[in-house]
């Protein structure tokens, strides 16, 4: 019997897969100072909007000056009762958080969303696990610091302000509050202005496991917001994730205060592979180091650097898997990159594609498939030809956006990839164990992932060198900031 | 008249099942009153055997899977605890003169023993483990490592709080625990096996005898499968016979020095050094360089 | 020749198909795919011709019920080599095909002459494929040559009839072995003469040996026959076998192979299951979205 060697090629397509599940979002969102949901004094408002369709989510409150000192206030007078807990009393609290968060895991996913544009793939799979994660890894280091600090009789610093950024919402939140709380400190967190909901959904939680009141207060507002909750003289420590620019701001600011200052900035990291690395699993690593959260990552693989002989197979083998990423509505569960943040944050991202043209690299855009009419949508890119003196080279797009170069040998692909003011990660991909240990010794970065990347666990630290900022999140390090030493 | 009520029969938890001992052996338990409260399985070495071939078994995936889930996991035992209290608290009462108050503190400070564990599954490998930097192109760290079947001897008093305390070191590091019950109040390990049962711990991971625990020494300390003892204080006697039925297969031994108000205090049960005997220090080189 | 692999993340890339979430009309056409994707096996010692014409007919009509459009028979019926003969009488004509395994199939512990033998019998009995399997002591003691001048033999004595080569991948253990032997086998079947589109397979497992097919194997085997395509433009196939049980895990295997190879392999010239159970929980799935009711297991023949 003869068999057609004709293929017939079957149109096989993945037909929409929305998530379905249904939540409510309060239309007016208010403060949450001293354990209560509170009207702004300052009767200030401000939208928030869902990027993937521009549509109006709800109001959020926009915190003035007096009610950042009420937050303050609150979290003062919260700290006596607080950080005089047993360790093993605070460990309980953050354990219920943690179930909490677990038991609410889609209601949170499905939040963070719809007002980040992040996929729900994302939110679900990565971001609202490592939230809860936090928690619970935290929650056992309350009753057990005089192991992390031996001999150094560790006690809270007092009252924080954390401000965090929009690209991980509920993550950020979770990295500066779980370990705050652990140490004895209470908190102001300010969320992002484009992304408050599920900080403010939090709270709720907050509230459900008997979190004594003002020991996290929520104050939601813009930029002024975050300025005077650093400025305030009554906090002792501050915590910022985000823009470089912004960290330096904030180090001026409160120079000569005594504050404590940690800072998780920018990055344009390099990400290397060589010649003898698992290719095909290399581009698995080049796309998740750049593509996953739609480029919006602090430690984002930016910079490509691959070892001259694989060049072509590399571009070869990333335009192809680039093929198969969908862009799209990030509540469709087939969606790999949802919609880019804000409007802002687009034009950024296309004018550093136009840029990166202009200069003369080549820009390598190959993603068909129709984009929804509305919405923030940027397809995945790569250049090629880029020179390390590129503006596209140097700069954090915070976008879908890779930038490749070339190197020969292993010092010189350190030594560019050295060459930033940044150092927040690299990876590093090698077949060769001496080479992979070698490789992460020079490289000037607070995490290197070798044969991986973007990994991310409450019990590992994180955090950069140079003008990517300084002081750990995650891991014992990540105790380090929320406590003082006797004697240091 | 007064319903008659459905008395529970206590058994052993042995590789994820409640069973009799197979040698039809109990031994009865009296209250405070000198009334017969329950008969508890006298548990024979062949018991112990069987648990230890089904801790052995249960061992690999409890050792390989993340710190993270057996946190999980503990911190659900204690969810279960947590929600038996009533049940634990009248067990101790049983047979040890105590007050409700006092007993419902020793199931309180067991509870919270056992969070204090489960916040130690990843963490200890930080504390006690490290990066070792030696005089030469090397990257050195040393990971501590689980032994494997870890046999518990559980104090005389507190009957619960003593249990939880030795049993949660060995076992929040990834070894797989048989614990031996308290004889004058083996209730509380007898209704340990329940709690294990409801919490996602996996078959073979912890295990549950009563009997006389005497009777057992000799045959755990020469059964070579086992790797650590931890006990709570003993006589003598009973040492010499522990530590050298041990020496035949190189066994880690210890032997706990609380005692009374001692088992209350979690910076003394929960401490990391309580752990560190039931672990290995391995020490992993690699060359640096391109 | 060796082809570095990394576990861990070959594991990531293979978890991530399993988030693909595949809905009403994707989900009818996969599962239909996937019905026709099926060689529908038996390979037991108590295997009889009663048995074996049972499962034939099963292979050209899975379900008796009324639907629209009908449901497409299963690609092929797999045997042992004594049954060949009642299952090409039985098959003969209906578009279903014969597939025998051979060479001393599921250990291959024999002497060479009698799996050659075992194949020339099946052939001429009417196979129209061979599923045979490579020597994987050979293999694990290094003796490549060997396992490829075998494979090569095999192939020659199949005449026109295909070709799968069994690689065994619970025996190989390392992903980097899968890779080894599968670009070991397809160069070894391309010695014997120019290889046309299907007309040679590789196949993960004789089902004989746990773990049979996984994802991450299979994804290893793809990038295998992705990287010879691309090399030279044939295209061989691929039939994951053994544990695939389910319909939710066979569509999870063609978006697998959709989102590595494409939409041109997903036909029975590319790909195959090798399974049994699954065929029923295909029909249940498929019959469930046209109906909305959840069937009962005594809804469907047993094969």
């Amino acid at each position: 019997m003869t068999i057609a060697t004709q293929t017939n090629a079957t149109e096989w397509d993945y037909s929409p897969a929305p998530d379905t599940t249904k939540i409510t979002i309060e239309q007016k969102n208010k403060l949450f100072i001293g354990g209560k949901f509170v009207s702004p004094k300052s009767r200030s408002w401000f939208p928030t909007i869902n990027p993937a369709t521009e549509k109006k989510l709800a109001d959020i409150a926009c915190a003035g000056k007096v009610d950042v000192h009420s937050a303050v206030s609150a979290a003062k007078s919260a700290l006596p009762k607080w950080s005089r807990l047993s360790g093993t009393e605070r460990a309980k609290y953050l354990y219920r958080i943690a179930r909490r968060i677990q038991e609410r895991a889609r209601e949170f996913a499905i939040l963070e969303t719809m007002d980040g544009g992040k996929p729900i793939k994302e939110s679900r799979d990565v971001d609202i696990p490592l939230v809860a994660q936090h928690f619970f890894y935290y929650a056992g280091w309350a009753d057990k610091l005089a192991y992390a600090f031996p001999g150094a009789a560790p006690t809270p610093v007092g009252v924080c302000a954390q401000i965090i950024p929009w690209n991980f919402p509920l993550l950020m939140a979770s990295w500066k509050l779980a370990p705050a709380l652990a140490c004895g400190n209470t908190c102001i967190l300010k969320p992002a202005e484009t992304t408050s909901l599920t900080a403010l959904r939090l709270a709720e939680v907050f509230q459900e496991v008997g979190l004594p009141d003002g020991v996290v207060n929520i104050i939601t507002g813009k930029g002024d917001t975050g300025r005077f909750l650093a400025e305030h003289p009554a906090v002792n420590k501050v915590a910022f994730t985000g823009s470089t620019e912004v960290g330096k701001l904030l180090m001026r600011q409160t120079a000569g205060t005594g504050k404590k200052l940690t800072l998780e900035l920018g990055g344009k990291s390099a990400n290397i592979i060589f010649a003898d690395a698992a290719i095909d699993q290399a581009v698995e690593g080049i796309v998740s180091g750049i593509y996953f959260n739609q480029g919006h990552v602090c430690c984002a693989g930016s910079r490509l650097f691959v070892e001259e002989p694989i060049l072509e197979e590399v571009i070869h083998k990333l335009t192809r898997r680039l093929s198969t990423l969908r862009v799209g509505d990030p509540l469709d569960k087939n969606t790999d990159l949802g919609a880019v943040n804000s409007k802002e944050q687009l034009k950024t991202v296309e004018r550093y594609i136009r840029c990166g043209v202009a200069e003369g690299a080549e820009l390598h855009q190959t993603n068909t498939g129709e984009l929804p009419a509305k919405g923030y949508w940027c397809n995945p890119c790569f250049f090629t030809d880029v020179q390390p003196s590129h503006t596209i080279a140097r700069e954090e797009i915070f976008g879908p956006v890779l930038s490749i170069m070339t190197f020969r040998t292993p010092e010189e692909a350190i030594s560019r990839a050295n060459n930033s003011p940044y150092g927040l990660a690299a990876g590093v991909w090698t077949d060769k164990g001496a080479k992979i240990f070698e490789v992460a010794k020079k490289l000037d970065a607070g995490i290197v992932w070798c044969n991986t990347y973007n990994k991310f666990d409450a019990a590992s630290p994180f955090g950069g060198f140079k003008e990517s900022g300084f002081g750990r999140e995650g891991g014992m390090q990540g105790l380090r900031p929320y406590v003082r030493l006797g004697g240091v | 008249m007064a319903r008659l009520t459905v008395a529970k029969t206590y058994k052993m938890y042995i590789g994820g099942k409640f069973a009799r001992t197979e040698s039809g052996r109990s031994i009865a338990i009296k209250n405070l009153q000198g009334d017969v409260a329950a008969h508890i399985c006298h548990g024979s070495r062949k018991d112990f055997r069987g648990a230890v071939e089904c801790a052995t078994d249960a061992f690999p995936s409890w050792t390989n899977i993340t710190g993270y889930l057996r946190g999980q996991i503990l911190y659900r035992m204690a969810e279960m605890l947590e929600g038996r209290r009533d049940e634990f608290a009248s067990a101790i009462q049983t047979t040890q003169k105590m007050t409700v108050t006092a007993a419902r503190k020793e199931v309180d400070a067991s509870v919270d023993c056992l969070v204090q564990f489960a916040g130690w599954t990843d963490k200890f490998q930080q504390v006690l483990g490290c990066a070792n930097p030696v005089a030469g192109a090397y990257y050195n760290f040393t990971v501590p490592q689980a032994q494997g079947v870890v046999v518990v001897i559980a104090p005389q008093t507190p009957s619960l709080l003593g249990l939880i305390a030795l049993l949660g070191a060995p076992l929040c590091a990834g070894n797989t625990v048989i614990a031996i019950g308290s004889d004058i109040n083996p209730l509380p390990a007898a209704i340990l096996g329940e709690v294990c049962q409801t919490s996602d711990i996996p078959t073979g991971v912890i295990n549950v005898l009563t009997g006389s625990q005497a009777e057992l020494y000799e045959h755990i300390a020469s059964h070579r499968q086992v790797a650590g003892i931890y006990s709570a204080s003993l006589a003598k006697k009973h040492r010499v016979v522990i530590e050298q039925g041990a020496a035949d297969s190189m066994k880690r031994v210890r032997f706990s020095t609380l005692d009374n108000e001692a088992w209350y205090d979690g910076n003394a049960t929960a401490s990391p050094w309580n752990i560190e005997p039931f672990v290995e220090m391995k020490t992993i080189w690699h060359p640096s360089a391109c | 020749m060796r082809h570095a692999i990394d576990t861990v993340m070959v594991e990531q890339r293979a978890a991530s198909f399993t988030t693909r979430s595949i809905k009403t009309k994707s989900k009818q056409q996969g599962l239909r795919l996937a019905l026709s994707l099926i060689d529908l096996t038996t390979l037991e010692g108590k295997d009889s011709p009663e048995k074996v014409r049972s499962l034939c007919r099963k292979a050209i009509t899975p379900w008796e019920g009324d639907i629209e459009p009908p449901l497409p028979s299963v690609a092929a019926v797999c045997v042992y080599p004594s049954l060949v003969k009642v299952a090409k009488r039985v098959l003969d004509g209906s578009g279903v095909r014969v597939a025998s395994v051979a060479t001393g199939f599921p250990s291959g512990q024999y002497p060479l002459k009698v799996r050659l033998e075992d194949v020339v019998e099946a052939v001429n009995d009417g196979a129209d494929e061979i599923d045979m399997v490579i020597n994987r002591g050979a293999f694990l003691s290094g003796c490549f040559d060997e396992v490829a001048d075998e494979i090569a033999q095999v192939r020659s004595a199949c005449g026109g009839a295909h070709l799968k080569i069994i690689l065994e991948t619970g025996e190989l253990e390392t992903l980097e072995n899968v890779r080894l032997a599968s670009d070991l086998a397809i160069q070894a079947a391309a010695s014997v003469g120019p290889i046309a589109d299907g007309e040679v397979f590789i196949k993960t497992s004789t089902g004989k040996v746990s773990p049979a097919a996984t994802m991450p194997v299979t994804l290893v085997m793809l990038e295998a026959i992705r990287d010879y395509y691309e090399e030279t433009g044939v295209r061989i196939g691929m039939k994951p076998a053994g544990g695939i049980k389910t319909a939710k895990q066979a569509l999870h295997y063609l978006v697998m192979v959709k989102e590595t190879l494409g939409n041109d392999w997903i036909n029975p010239h590319l790909f195959r299951f090798g399974a049994s159970s699954l065929t029923n929980d295909v029909l249940r799935q498929i019959v469930k979205q046209l109906t909305g009711h959840y069937t009962a297991t005594y809804d469907f023949s047993e094969a």
